[in-house]
Order: structure tokens, then C-alpha cells, then sequence
């Protein structure tokens, strides 16, 4: 009674087709005996046997994955995907997987996860290299679908400012934010009255929990700004250009007016660097240990802070350097000019990497968002603009600013923060990797100051702005990443992961040499030496060793391989070998006298009849 | 207005009291966790010097022979037993847990020319140069009975080398032919030759149990079946080969110890070319063993250093030497793939790591999964030329650097020549013939 086939399933598998064909002569007490045994046990072990069955069939109503590059040989994963039944299993006890099949993976998320550019076809290898490349790509595709799914486990959720239907949300105040929000949020947001000691530059250290500003008139303080516990308080009486945390939070650097100083978290002074004078913009590469120092004369200084040794000085030739900022997907540091150009800089290199013309004033200041994707400038033409840096360095967007923007910065998820005079403007994007949109700022706010310092909070939706009149702490919902990872740079760290972390770090220091802007570079095959390699291999042996061997006919059957036939074998070959590069030199001729062709259809000229 | 604020719990975060495991929370989001490439770069270079750092395979020599180790046995049931003999007759069974030699037998006079085990583990053969087969009792003889072989069997010439059947009671001993013999009966099943020349070792196949090799000093490798009497073919090489072993995974493949300082494997069904020239070593070839996973094998050479060469590889993945090991003579594999012994001509055989910079003892899973995410860096960063080079330096004593650097101008003089003479001959006269073929004499069938 249960094996009444469904209506929409009548077709029968394959496999019971094969068996009606080939029917083996039966008992009648067998034929029985296996009805009876069908009848006697209803419910689960019939469905069972049917379930077994249908197994067999393919699902229809199965999406497929993609048929990926690998075509050969399909991959055991996958194969146990497609085989697997659409419709619920029932287990002995008879109950259902409500959720049958893997987890449902959304390809957007998979992508983040993918190494591998899917748009370049394999090399032409041999197939043993071929092979494992094919299963170096399934393992990877693997491990990036298991990646995404392991995103169902984040526990935080980005924060979010919405307005009502037609509400501006740049018109939502400060207090309106703080009142809305709850107590340990509202108390992020704070302002520092320092009018004294003039404006202010600010830092956040990496985990995000420690802050250290630096006024002109030489105040220096770092706190722990989240319980509001004061690390050290100094005033170095000297005019303070930039600050920056080292690595961790137990070191400080601080640009004063004539050399750098490095302190500790108690405020005393480690080491003077003389090397560096008169540094105006400090930036730190965490992962290279490379302290980056801008100074009045031109010059661009590496100093690895690890061993304490300056990797690299080079002469930007553009004078007085004072707009800089690093590129955390490369470590590339990007500075700003007064010709209105953005010049790209490695320690490597004695030249800039890549030099962009962005302004027709002088670059103002520029930041670069966590992807490294996009770069923002604003100059003295009143300009911001949003520039690619993936390939070409086309600007995407731009937008005359009524005062122009003298101070930039880019949050984790990409919102962009610019300080005008006494204002901070805030605009966001769509999602996290598209660039902001400049028509409608996301939030605006108002200072008692003009903006000296900006800088998000790495991991808390706070802005922190230095101005002339202190430091305000400004509440930006959806600015920061909401899941940290607890190895690379956690808050709640304790002192002695902390120091394990440090240890980690520092065995694990990139060599400075290795900055370029592809970062991915090192993981590449290195076609150009490869090739010459190949070349002076054939030079020093004298042949070619790889060379495919002229054709051979092998001998077939007794009688069948008269010199005469080999010799027509040989010939036919051969003539389909020459058949195929005499094709191949035509093709290429002719794609050769196609590109002579255009430029001349281009602008014709009185002296095309003389061209051949 | 609709707002929420990222605010995190602490207690989420923060480990409750200190007993408890601090909390790591993860985020594998790239743009987290950037310069990946790199760092992992520096990881690897890492843990290549490490590996370096920590490679000291030599594990322990024993000592005790009173002339030089001529052959070795594995035992096929207990990993800490090993069988020994030495050039003055004498046979040793060693504990290698204890470091110790736990019974000496005098089975022959003059040298011991070749030792095996019975598949069961219970006894084992010599042959010597007193042309005879002896069979011994595994475990030492009771209190107040003597020494003595369970079997003897006096031949009519010397024997210069025996091996055992993989699962029944047959082995084979080799001399002037080869000769495969009934445990039970004193006369030989059935020998046979190809050629007059005297064979110096058999081996038979773990796989394919009936097939047996062999080799010859006149420059041959024979191949026979033992259901047939006759042998079925052989392959001749440029010179000598002093051993061969079975692959013990793959059935047709056979690895080759010559005389011209290389090694040659074969693949059993196309002899004309060897799958793979082995060379590394600066002086003949003694002994070859493969590991049981069949993906390396080991290699004794006359000029005082064993080798470990990858099946697939021409070059050798390390080189092990002291300053007191003279010319090996024999090599051994241990079955659980983890040891390597080696019996030389200064009466010691000493015991190795097969992987020189392995951790032995218990490891942790902290331990062991650190371990395979180095193996796995080592090998995805292989081919960069920084970590190439430190992944490949080995020390070398001064007289195989040094002959190493001669052969090389030797080789490199020949290779001119060769080019020379392709280059002003009528083309197409000379051809060149690759390193593979240029071994190989003749197949005969």
C-alpha cells in the first residue's frame, strides 16, 4: 500500500528500470515472502525503502551549484550535496529535519570570504600541476563558504540613526542622540573644556579603549576613555605637532616642535629621536612596527619601532609636508601636497609608488577607508572628493564643500567624517563596501572650536574630535566594526593576553620591504622570472629539455605497419601541425593590420598613402 | 527617530573568575585581519628556521659488534626489536626502548652475509660465508640448553644474501643462482638463473608476494615469478647494482642501489625507463628501505651518510652524517615509519629520526595543530627563494662538500661536450638522450 507511486514521480529510477529488464527467475514463496514482509511492517519501514529510492532520482526542484571551473572530476563535498534528498529525511524514531541539506550560504558573504580572482582562467600547466592547482581551488572554496557560515555566529549587531519618514537625520542633535540611547552609550559622549592649551590632536590606540590627545601648548594626557581613568597627564613644554599610540597602549609618540619623543603610559619620556626633526604628521603601521614620520623638511622617515632603527628616510622633493595618512589594506602611505597631487610611498622605493593629481589647490588633508578602496581628499579649491584606488585612481565622487574640509577620517564601516571650521559632517554610504554618498550628510555637529583632530574609535560608534576648545567625544551610530576578533585586537584584553598578543606580533613583523600596493603580490606566481629562468635554462643547456618531441608513429598490428604507411602517418601529422601555426600566423597577422588600421581611420592624413 | 548605539556587554567579554578560560571571541572578516599574505610569509620563514633550529635526528647508537654490521632485520611483530649481523659471524637482537643488546648468538664463521625474519615473528635465517642456511629461534634457549639453530642447511656454495615470504613458509637465498627453498625440506624448491654471474641480493615483493627480484654483479636487475621456474625479465644497467627493495605500497615499483653512486626506480612493467634517477650521493650506493607509507625511502652509501630521498623527487630531502660513522652498510626503515637505523663499518648501528626536527613523545592538540599549520605554511611558501634556501642548507662534512663541487665540474665538463658535439654534428645525427634513458643498457626478455 505504500509503494503506490505518487503521481508526480512516476517515472521509475533508473536502477529499478535496469532490474525490470533483466528479471531473474523467481520462487513464488520468495516473491511473497518479500510482499508479505512489505505489508506486515507499515509506516516508517516502507517510507524508508521509498525514501531509499527516490535517492536515487535526481531532485527537481534543486537549485545546482554552479558549475565551477573544476570540471573534471567532481569534488567529494559537493557530490554528497547533490545526492542528498530535497525532501526531509525521516530518521528511525520518524522524526524530520525541519532543515534538511547544508546551511544556505548567501554568495555575497562567500565572496568577502574568496581568495581566489575566479575571472582568471588556470594556467596552461601539466597536468600534474593542474591537478593540484584544481584541488588547491576546491580547498579554497571550501574553506570560503565555511568562513561565511561561521558569520551565523557574530552575536553583535551594527548600530543604526534612522528618522522618521522625512526626518533629516543630519538634523538630529547631539542631545537628541544621548537622551535616546542607553546610560553606558550616553556616557561615551563627552566633552573635555581644555581651552588653555590650545588645539588639540587626538588618538585612539588599536583595540579602541585608550585615547591620547596632545594640545599645541604642549599638553599631553592619554586616558583610558571608556571608564574615564587618567593613565598619565605631562606638558612638554614645547609645541606638540601629532600623537600616536606604538603598538600597544604602553607607548606614545609624540611629534614635538623639534624632535620626536617616545613615552611610556606613565608619562616618562623613553627616547628622544634626533633622526626625526621637526616631525609635523606621525603615522604607525601595527603590523610593519614602522613609526611614519612627516617632518617640515620633505622627508619621509621609517623607523622600525621594534629594534629602534630607521628602515628608510626618502626626500618627497615637495617641501613642507603636513597632509599624511596610511592605507591599512597596504600600509602604503599616502601624502598630500601643496601642487595639488597625492603621492603613494613605500619604504622600498626611493620614488613615489603612484602619484595623483587631485586638486587644483593644495591637498588639504586625505584619508583612506579599511578596505583600502577608497581615498578621500579635500583641498583649497573647497573640493571633497572620493577616488578608486583599485586600478585606475578615477575620482567616483565629488562635492564642493562651502568652507572646504581640513580634516578627514574614515570609519571601520566606512562612513566618512570631515572637519570645517567648527562643524564635523558625517556621511555614509549604502553598506560597508561602497563609497559615501556626498548628497545628505549623515549627521552634523557643531563644536566650540575649529576641528584640529579627527579620528573614529576603532570598535565603538564614537568620533573623537580635537578642537581649539578640547576634545569632544561625538556619538555616531553604525560607525564601527560590532564584532572584534579576540586575537587581532581585543577591548577586554587582559594585561597578560595582552603581552602574549605582543609577543605573537612580534614574531610575526613584516619585513618592510614587503609594502606594495598589492599586498596579495607575494601569494603570485612570478611570471617574469619564471620565464627569464626558463630562458637561460634552454641557453646554458643548449636545447630545449621541455620541447615536445617531433612525432613518433608507434608500430601497430603485424602487417599493418609498412615503412610506407609510417611515413604517411608522419606526414599527415605533420602537415596538421603546420596546417595550425600557418592558421595561427594569419590570425595574428590580420589582428596586427586591424590595430594599424584604426588609428589611421582616426585622423586621416595626406601621408596614409605612403603607408604599407 | 530611530536609534541603537553598539553597546557591548562586558560580562559577555571578560572571563567571570580567574579560573575560567579567558573568552576569545572571533571574526574571520578579512578586512580584520589584513596583510594575510604576508604575515603568513613571516610565519612560514619562521617556522623554516625553526625547523632548522630543532633538527637533531640523531637518536642513539648501539654498540656492542666486534666487527663491522653487515645486514639488518626489522622484526615484523615488535617495533622495539632489531637483528643484527656483523662481519665476524656474530648476530645481535638489540631492544631499541632499552638501548640494548639482549642476546648475542655466534651463528657463522666469517661474515654474516644476510639476515631475515619469518613473517610470524618467531625465527629468523642467516646465511653465511660458511655456505649454510641457519634457522634461530626468536627467543633466547631456556636455562641450561645451548645455542642452537632450529634448522641448518649446508649448501654447496656460498650464499650471498636471503629474504623471506611475505606469508608462507618459502624463502629465497641468492649466490651463484637464485634458490627458493621449502622451510620444511633441506633441498631447494627451485633455483634459477639467467647468466653465470653470482647474485647478491633477492628480495621479494610484500604485494604481490610471489614475484622476486634480484640483482647481479654483472650489471643486472632479474626479475622472477616463483610459479614459474624460469626468471622473467631483467634490465641491464650501466654498472653494478648492490640492492634493490620493493615498494611496499605500490606493487610494480622497485627501487635500485647502483654502483654509479644513483639510485634508480622503476616502475616493474616499463623497465627501459626508469621512472625516476635518484642522486645525491658521491660514492656507490650500498642499501636502500623504503618507509611502509612507500612515499620515501632511505639510502646507505659508501662515502659515510644516509640519505632520505621523496619517490618522486631526484634530489634528496636530507642528508644524515657524523664524524664517526664510517662507510654504511646497512639501512633499515622502522615499521611505524618514524626511525631509521643504520649499521656501519665502525661495529655501530645508530638510530635516527626519519623526520629530523620532529618533536618525539606526547604532543598536545595546542601542540599538534600548530604543528600542521607550520607543515602547511612550509608548503605553501616552498618555492619563495628566501625560505628555499634555508629549508635546503644542510652541513656537510668537508670530503663529500668537496666532492660534491668536483663532480659537479665533471658533470657540467661533459654536459659542454655533449652540447658541443649536438651543436657542430649534421642536425638531427645526435640527438640528446635524457638523464633517464642514458642508464638503461638493454631490457632483455
Amino acid at each position: 500500500m505504500e509503494t503506490a507511486p505518487k503521481p508526480g514521480r512516476d517515472v521509475p529510477p533508473k536502477k529499478n528500470r535496469l532490474q525490470a529488464k533483466k528479471k531473474k527467475p523467481r520462487r513464488y514463496w520468495e516473491e511473497e515472502t518479500t510482499l508479505t514482509a512489505a505489508g506486515a511492517f507499515p509506516g516508517p519501514s516502507g517510507n524508508k525503502k521509498r525514501n531509499r529510492e527516490l535517492r536515487h532520482q535526481r531532485p527537481k526542484n534543486t537549485n545546482f551549484p554552479k558549475k565551477s571551473r573544476i570540471s573534471r572530476k567532481p569534488q567529494l563535498p559537493k557530490k554528497s550535496r547533490e545526492l542528498r534528498n530535497p525532501e526531509p529525511q525521516r530518521s528511525l524514531s520518524g522524526a524530520q529535519d525541519p532543515f534538511p541539506g547544508p546551511a544556505p550560504v548567501p554568495v555575497e558573504v562567500a565572496q568577502k570570504f574568496c581568495r581566489i580572482d575566479k575571472s582568471k582562467e588556470l594556467p596552461h600547466s601539466k597536468s600534474k600541476t593542474r591537478r593540484r592547482l584544481e584541488v588547491a581551488e576546491a580547498e579554497e572554496q571550501e574553506t570560503s563558504t565555511k568562513a561565511a557560515l561561521s558569520q551565523l555566529l557574530l552575536v553583535e549587531e551594527p548600530g543604526f540613526l534612522e528618522g522618521e519618514d522625512g526626518e533629516d537625520t543630519a538634523k538630529i542633535r547631539q542631545a537628541d542622540i544621548v537622551e535616546a540611547v542607553d546610560i553606558a552609550s550616553a556616557a561615551k559622549h563627552f566633552d573635555l573644556n581644555l581651552r588653555q592649551f590650545g588645539p588639540y590632536r587626538l588618538n585612539y590606540s588599536r583595540t579602541g579603549r585608550h585615547l591620547a590627545f596632545g594640545g599645541r601648548r604642549g599638553h599631553v594626557a592619554t586616558l583610558d576613555w571608556v571608564t574615564k581613568r587618567l593613565m598619565c597627564e605631562i606638558n612638554v613644554m614645547e609645541a606638540v605637532r601629532d600623537i600616536r599610540f606604538l603598538h600597544s597602549e604602553a607607548l606614545l609618540a609624540v611629534a614635538q616642535n623639534r624632535w620626536l619623543h617616545i613615552y611610556d603610559n606613565q608619562g616618562i619620556e623613553l627616547h628622544c629621536i634626533r633622526r626625526c626633526d621637526r616631525v609635523t604628521r606621525l603615522e604607525f603601521l601595527p603590523f610593519h612596527f614602522l613609526l611614519v614620520t612627516a617632518s617640515e623638511t620633505g622627508f619621509l622617515t621609517y623607523l622600525d619601532v621594534s629594534v629602534g632603527k630607521i628602515v628608510a628616510a626618502l626626500n618627497a622633493r615637495a617641501g613642507r609636508l603636513d597632509v599624511m595618512t596610511e592605507n591599512p589594506y597596504n600600509a602604503v602611505i599616502h601624502l598630500g601636497h601643496s601642487n595639488g597631487t597625492v603621492s603613494l610611498w613605500s619604504p622600498a622605493m626611493k620614488e613615489p609608488l603612484a602619484k595623483i593629481l587631485c586638486h587644483r589647490g593644495g591637498v588639504r588633508a586625505v584619508a583612506v577607508d579599511s578596505t583600502g578602496t577608497y581615498m578621500a581628499t579635500s583641498g583649497l579649491d573647497h573640493q571633497l572628493k572620493i577616488f578608486d584606488l583599485r586600478g585606475t585612481f578615477q575620482p567616483l565622487n565629488a562635492r564642493t564643500l562651502p568652507q572646504g574640509a581640513g580634516h578627514l577620517a574614515f570609519s571601520q564601516r566606512g562612513l566618512l567624517a570631515a572637519g570645517m571650521g567648527d562643524v564635523v559632517n558625517i556621511w555614509a554610504g549604502q553598506g560597508k563596501a561602497s563609497p559615501p554618498s556626498m548628497e545628505q550628510p549623515y549627521l552634523t555637529h557643531r563644536l566650540s572650536g575649529h576641528v584640529h583632530g579627527l579620528h573614529f574609535c576603532p570598535f565603538e560608534d564614537v568620533l573623537g574630535v580635537g578642537h581649539t576648545g578640547g576634545i569632544t567625544s561625538m556619538l555616531v551610530p553604525g560607525a564601527a566594526e560590532p564584532n572584534f576578533d579576540g586575537l587581532e585586537s581585543n577591548p577586554y584584553r587582559s594585561q597578560k593576553q595582552r603581552q602574549e598578543w605582543e609577543v605573537k606580533a612580534l614574531l610575526e613583523k613584516i619585513p618592510a620591504e614587503l609594502i606594495c600596493l598589492d599586498p596579495r603580490a607575494l601569494a603570485e606566481v612570478d611570471v617574469i622570472s619564471l620565464e627569464q629562468e626558463k630562458k637561460e635554462r634552454i641557453e646554458r643547456l643548449g636545447y630545449d629539455p621541455e620541447a615536445k618531441a617531433p612525432f613518433q608513429p608507434k608500430p601497430k598490428q603485424k602487417g599493418r605497419s609498412s615503412t610506407a604507411s609510417l611515413v604517411k602517418r608522419k606526414r599527415k601529422v605533420m602537415d596538421e601541425e603546420h596546417r595550425d601555426k600557418v592558421r595561427q600566423s594569419l590570425e595574428q597577422q590580420a589582428q596586427k593590420q586591424e590595430k594599424k588600421a584604426e588609428p589611421t581611420r582616426a585622423r586621416p592624413s595626406a601621408l596614409d598613402r605612403f603607408l604599407r | 527617530m530611530k536609534v541603537k548605539m553598539l553597546s557591548r556587554n562586558p560580562d559577555n567579554y571578560v572571563r567571570e573568575t580567574k579560573l575560567d578560560l579567558q573568552i576569545v571571541p572571533r571574526n574571520y572578516d578579512p578586512t580584520l585581519h589584513p596583510f594575510e599574505v604576508p604575515r603568513e610569509y613571516v610565519r612560514a620563514l619562521n617556522a623554516t628556521k625553526l625547523e632548522r633550529v630543532f633538527a637533531k635526528p640523531f637518536l642513539a647508537s648501539l654498540d656492542g659488534h666486534r666487527d663491522g654490521v653487515n645486514c639488518l632485520a626489522k622484526h615484523p611483530k615488535s617495533l622495539a626489536t632489531v637483528l643484527s649481523g656483523a662481519c665476524d659471524g656474530e648476530v645481535r637482537i638489540w631492544n631499541l626502548t632499552k638501548r640494548k643488546c639482549i642476546r648475542t648468538i655466534q651463528a657463522h664463521e666469517g661474515f654474516v652475509r644476510g639476515i631475515c625474519t619469518r613473517f610470524c615473528g618467531t625465527s629468523f635465517f642467516t646465511v653465511g660465508d660458511d655456505k649454510t642456511v641457519k634457522q634461530w629461534k626468536m627467543d633466547g634457549p631456556g636455562y641450561g640448553e645451548e645455542e642452537e639453530p632450529l634448522h641448518t642447511i649446508l649448501g654447496k656454495t656460498v650464499y650471498t644474501g636471503i629474504d623471506h615470504h611475505w606469508k608462507e613458509a618459502v624463502f629465497a637465498t641468492c649466490g651463484q643462482q637464485v634458490d627458493i627453498w621449502d622451510e620444511q625440506r633441506t633441498s631447494p624448491v627451485c633455483s634459477m638463473t639467467w647468466g653465470l654471474d653470482s647474485i647478491s641480493s633477492v628480495k621479494f615483493n610484500p604485494i604481490e608476494t610471489f614475484l622476486l627480484g634480484s640483482c647481479a654483479s654483472d650489471r643486472n636487475i632479474v626479475l622472477y615469478d616463483m610459479r614459474q621456474a624460469t626468471p622473467l625479465k631483467k634490465v641491464i644497467l650501466d654498472m653494478r647494482t648492490n640492492t634493490i627493495c620493493w615498494n611496499p605500497m605500490e606493487a610494480f615499483i622497485f627501487t635500485a642501489a647502483n654502483e654509479d653512486y644513483n639510485l634508480y626506480t622503476f616502475d616493474m612493467r616499463a623497465l627501459d625507463t626508469p621512472v625516476m634517477v635518484h642522486m645525491d650521493h658521491v660514492s656507490a650506493v650500498l642499501d636502500v628501505d623504503y618507509s611502509p607509507t612507500g612515499k620515501e625511502f632511505v639510502s646507505a652509501s659508501f662515502d659515510k651518510s644516509i640519505r632520505i630521498f621523496p619517490l618522486d623527487k631526484s634530489r634528496s630531502r636530507e642528508v644524515y652524517h657524523t664524524k664517526r660513522m664510517q662507510h654504511v652498510i646497512c639501512v633499515k626503515w622502522t615499521s611505524d615509519s618514524k626511525y631509521i637505523m643504520c649499521g656501519s663499518d665502525e661495529m655501530n648501528i645508530r638510530l635516527w629520526k626519519a623526520n629530523a626536527s620532529e618533536k618525539l613523545g606526547v604532543l598536545t592538540s595546542r601542540e599538534k595543530a600548530a604543528n600542521d599549520y607550520n607543515q602547511k605554511l612550509k608548503e605553501k611558501f616552498q618555492h619563495h627563494p628566501q625560505i628555499k634556501r634555508i629549508a635546503r642548507h644542510r652541513h656537510l662534512p668537508k670530503s663529500i662538500y668537496s666532492q660534491i663541487q668536483e663532480q659537479r665540474i665533471m658533470k657540467e665538463a661533459r654536459r659542454r661536450k655533449e652540447v658541443n658535439r649536438l651543436k657542430h654534428s649534421k642536425p638531427g645525427s645526435v640527438s640528446i638522450v635524457s638523464e633517464k634513458k642514458k642508464h638503461v643498457v638493454a631490457v632483455v626478455k
